[in-house]
């Protein structure tokens, strides 16, 4: 079990709050696909990925971006008990969809990116730190059932 | 391969950002923070929050940066000290995996500073150019 500081449990609850899950969602999995185009595999059908300005403007990204942030929510709920939370979807991913768990980094990584955009300063290196942690920890429980 | 639109963004950006010394030094105090793993290449320094010897090591990271956007068309000579620097002396272990880490938070403090100009052709730009810098300092590991 992961253990969170006092400190860390806050700075976790404050970001989300001001969070916009369908925007950020949506930011975070189009960036995805434009910074690391080889991603674009797993979403052949979702249509029009030719261009950063068709993926972005793309209306299946932007759902299925709201998702997997809603998704990321649920971990932010329960964060003394993520790998359960994430148990199904491990599942998923692993036997289903066949994604490489370090695309979950990859997206982690940019899901910070798009909150230090969004934050500015207020983005502190502390609250950096406690979000690379909770990204690290949603990857790793996500990639859980691969072993 | 960093294709001509990205090197003009590239070029464009990187001229935004303010106070460019402080902006070296933020990224590695971030690093410190985040990855504690990496504190263990500076066992000499004091790494608290502007500390001096963050805030001059900072600024030489960004004046190699500085000058591997200067030559964006021939990044292996223009880094090609400071890559044999990190391969025999430095050593930075594992090459690639370290560098990565600075290479994300050098992302987030742009992200933090240019904020919505950060769009996301500007992020895949910079995600490349950081990778190519990478790419040359780990050439030389063997």
């Amino acid at each position: 079990m992961v253990h969170w500081t006092a400190e860390e449990k806050q700075l976790i609850t404050s970001v989300w709050s001001k969070v916009n899950v369908e925007e950020c969602g949506a930011e975070a999995l189009a960036r995805l696909l434009i910074v690391y185009p080889w991603t674009q595999r797993f979403f052949d059908n979702f249509g029009n990925l030719s261009s950063p300005t068709a993926i972005v403007g793309n209306p299946k990204v932007r759902a299925h971006g709201k998702k997997v942030l809603t998704s990321f929510g649920e971990g932010v709920k329960n964060l003394d008990n993520i790998k359960a939370t994430y148990a199904k979807l491990s599942e998923l991913h692993c036997e289903k969809l066949h994604v490489d768990p370090e695309n979950f980094r990859l997206l982690g990584d940019i899901l910070i990116i798009v909150l230090a955009a969004h934050f500015t300063k207020d983005f502190t290196p502390a609250c950096q730190a406690t979000w690379q942690k909770l990204v690290g920890v949603v990857a790793h429980a996500l990639a859980y059932k691969y072993h | 391969m960093l294709t001509a639109e990205e090197k003009k963004l590239i070029c464009r950006f990187w001229d935004k950002v303010p106070q460019k010394d402080v902006f070296g030094a933020e990224a590695l105090y971030r690093m410190f923070i985040t990855y504690p793993q990496t504190k263990t290449y500076f066992p000499h320094f004091d790494l608290h929050h502007g500390s001096d010897q963050i805030r001059s090591h900072g600024k030489k990271v960004v004046t190699a940066l500085d000058n591997a956007v200067k030559c964006l068309d021939n990044l292996g000579q223009a880094l090609s000290e400071l890559s044999s620097l990190h391969a025999y002396n430095l050593r930075v272990d594992p090459p690639r995996f370290a560098l990565q880490l600075l290479s994300q938070c050098f992302q987030v403090v742009l992200a933090v500073h240019l904020g919505t100009e950060y769009t996301p052709e500007v992020h895949a730009a910079f995600d490349k150019f950081l990778s190519a810098v990478a790419a040359v300092l780990a050439e030389k590991y063997r």
